[in-house]
């Protein structure tokens, strides 16, 4: 069978009524947290997971997907109307967006980024559909050493390759790393790291390390800034509707965007800021009007914007295929896959095609009803853009305790959750990257497996990293990922790569 | 960054020299661990305690290199901070997590919520607390009686749901 016909029979799948009402609920609910200013998608969907505890794998998956892309979606309209992206992905379209806010076109504005997210996220999805077996196929034939070599290339571009300091990224890193040995050995039953203490012989849970430092440090590090000037929230005038024009310089740069995100979303080096980025830098060049780019640009908005959805979609391609999660996001939707003991990767598409088929047809679903959701309910949104600050943090620390108390309610566990968010504030203030820990914990553990279980093939001798020529490519770009920026700022070009990186999602 | 070091003026950054002396202690403490670890590496050549070691090894490299920017004040300069604030949360999720048990979900989680508010400028610590007991309730029956969650039970709780 095809990709369409597994489509196809993932849309009759997900077509179920009550699937439907998860999709429904998934994407009101993220659209609602990442809304709130200063809530990224990764701490949207490190938020709800506790939300999907007791429903069912495919229940709650498609939730997930929901909140995924609401999250996302939510996001777009903190930074038009607010000028606080949650995300340096949206820090694009805060800078064009919020500008045309301004000058009263923030209806335009929040619908062509609307617009433009779902014609990224319906082009990417159906991409991800049609690239996914291909890419499943090759990762069969894919041996221990070369996903091991593929999990090395992962950590090194999440880690050291983009951010500001190769230093901080890999001290981050191998934090997450150590992190990630405590508890019991997967192969000998040996203890590790766990002094005895038997509430850590499980390891560190993933949610609670992301929770912890997204909300609890994020909370800290705004806290301690001490009270600045408020927000202010830009009001919506006027229509909502794109006038023709907007529409004739708006449809380009949504195709352009998307085929600029979603390759580099879909390469392991993750950071969906990248795309908007190279999105804004091409608008410019290209732009009849590039005068308005700084004042308020269109095209400034909808090229971004539909880079940073199709990027989002380009996420999942590694993670559903390979298993392999190449941002903090996509790190804690992997950590919602195993709590049902599912282990996204080509063996998840052999043995369980429903359930990835019909997360893969929610997630089309859930970018109609974003689309049918968004626009009309948008003075909702607004309104919980005016939330207070201390309300606000107050409300986000409740909901990030309650995910770990849900999921163990331990004295133990809290306390961990406190020691990893002061960590985690204190890491924001040196300019520590939060994604390599939180990658680093989850991806750690596989590695380790897949060396073992190559060097076992092997008798020992690692020479076999090499001998493989796919793991041999695939170590090269990973040096090479580690000293070519090294050698840049080394001479100086650092300040492009700072641009680039920060990629808290 | 280079531009940074090109001046050359900047002192000795002991905050960050903190920060590779930690990563001296946990480099270490996974070496101490892993050398009590008997290496069963059948095949493979690597044991529990290798990885463990690798990573080790690792963070007292980065320790050094840690020291070495430190010591050069290559460190991104940090803003000012403000310490009362941090204190009110931490106290706020201490408070929680060791009256979570004795008080319940709600009464508990109210106090982090008020500590939180006050953190950020809501001075009126009653006022907090009972918009947080407020508001903890409703989030306990949700999750705990709609969507199924363990949350834990406390006098006001049973109150209202006497059997939770």
């Amino acid at each position: 069978m095809g990709s369409i016909d597994f489509l196809m029979q993932g849309l009759a799948a997900a077509s179920d009524p009550m699937l439907l009402l998860y999709a429904l609920i998934g994407v009101t609910l993220g659209t609602a947290v990442g809304v709130l200013p200063g809530i990224g998608p990764a701490l949207t969907v490190a938020l709800l997971l506790p939300v999907t505890y007791r429903l069912d794998p495919a229940g709650s998956l498609i939730m997930f997907a929901g909140i995924y892309y609401g999250g996302m979606y939510g996001g777009s309209t903190t930074s038009i109307l607010l000028n606080t992206p949650g995300e340096s992905a949206s820090i694009i379209t805060a800078l064009e967006g919020n500008k045309m806010a301004r000058r009263g076109r923030g209806g335009p504005a929040l619908a062509t980024a609307a617009i433009g997210s779902f014609v990224a996220g319906l082009i990417a999805t159906l991409l991800l559909a049609f690239l996914a077996p291909y890419v499943v196929q090759l990762a069969l034939k894919m041996g221990p050493r070369e996903n091991f070599a593929l999990m090395v290339l992962a950590f090194v571009t999440v880690s050291a390759a983009l951010g500001d300091s190769a230093l901080r990224g890999l001290t981050s890193l191998f934090l997450g790393l150590a992190l990630a040995c405590i508890g019991i050995d997967q192969l000998t039953g040996q203890a590790r790291l766990s002094f005895g203490v038997p509430e850590l012989l499980d390891g560190v849970e993933v949610t609670t390390l992301a929770v912890a430092m997204f909300a609890i440090g994020e909370a800290l590090a705004i806290a301690a800034k001490g009270p600045g000037p408020a927000d202010e929230v830009t009001a919506v005038k006027g229509s909502v509707w794109m006038s023709r024009s907007d529409w004739a310089r708006s449809w380009k740069p949504w195709l352009r965007g998307t085929f600029l995100g979603f390759p580099i979303g879909a390469m392991p080096a993750g950071g969906a800021e990248i795309g908007t980025f190279l999105s804004y830098a091409t608008e410019k060049k290209l732009s009849k009007h590039p005068e308005e780019f700084g004042n308020g640009a269109i095209e400034g908005v909808a090229g971004p914007e539909a880079a940073n959805n199709a990027s989002a979609a380009g996420t999942l391609v590694p993670l559903l295929t390979l298993g392999l999660p190449t941002s903090a996001t996509a790190a804690i939707m992997l950590a919602g896959f195993q709590q049902f003991g599912l282990q996204p990767g080509p063996l998840l598409f052999a043995t369980n095609p429903t359930l990835v088929w019909s997360l893969i047809a929610s997630l089309l679903i859930a970018n109609f009803m974003l689309l049918v959701l968004n626009l009309p309910l948008i003075g909702l949104w607004v309104k919980l853009l005016t939330v207070p600050k201390p309300w606000l943090y107050a409300g986000i620390l409740l909901f990030a305790t309650l995910g770990t108390i849900g999921a163990n309610p331990s004295v133990f566990e809290l306390g961990m959750l406190l020691a990893f968010g002061v960590i985690g504030y204190l890491m924001r203030i040196f300019g520590y990257p939060i994604a390599p820990i939180v990658v680093g914990l989850i991806l750690g553990p596989l590695a380790e497996q897949q060396l073992r279980r190559a060097l076992s093939i092997s008798q020992g001798d690692p020479m076999t990293l090499l001998q493989s020529p796919i793991a041999a490519v695939m170590l090269t770009i990973a040096a090479l990922a580690l000293i070519v920026p090294l050698v840049l700022r080394l001479r100086g070009r650092g300040e492009v790569l700072r641009q680039m990186g920060g990629d808290e999602d | 960054m280079s531009a940074s070091r090109h001046e050359g003026e900047r002192r000795p950054d002991w905050a960050a020299l903190l920060v590779a002396a930690f990563l001296v202690v946990v480099g270490g403490v996974m070496l101490w661990d892993s050398a009590r670890l008997a290496d069963l590496g059948g095949y493979s050549g690597i044991g529990p305690g290798t990885i463990p070691r690798v990573v080790g090894v690792g963070l007292l490299l980065l320790a050094v290199w840690t020291a070495f920017a430190a010591w050069r004040g290559d460190f991104p300069e940090r803003e000012p901070q403000q310490i009362a604030p941090v204190v009110w949360i931490v106290a706020g999720l201490a408070g929680q997590m060791l009256l979570l048990h004795v008080a319940g979900f709600s009464l508990a989680t109210a106090i982090l919520f008020a500590f939180t508010a006050r953190a950020f400028g809501k001075r009126n610590l009653a006022v907090n607390l009972a918009v947080g007991i407020i508001f903890a309730f409703l989030v306990w029956v949700v999750f705990s009686q709609l969507l199924m969650l363990h949350l834990p039970a406390g006098p006001l709780e049973r109150l209202f749901f006497p059997g939770a």
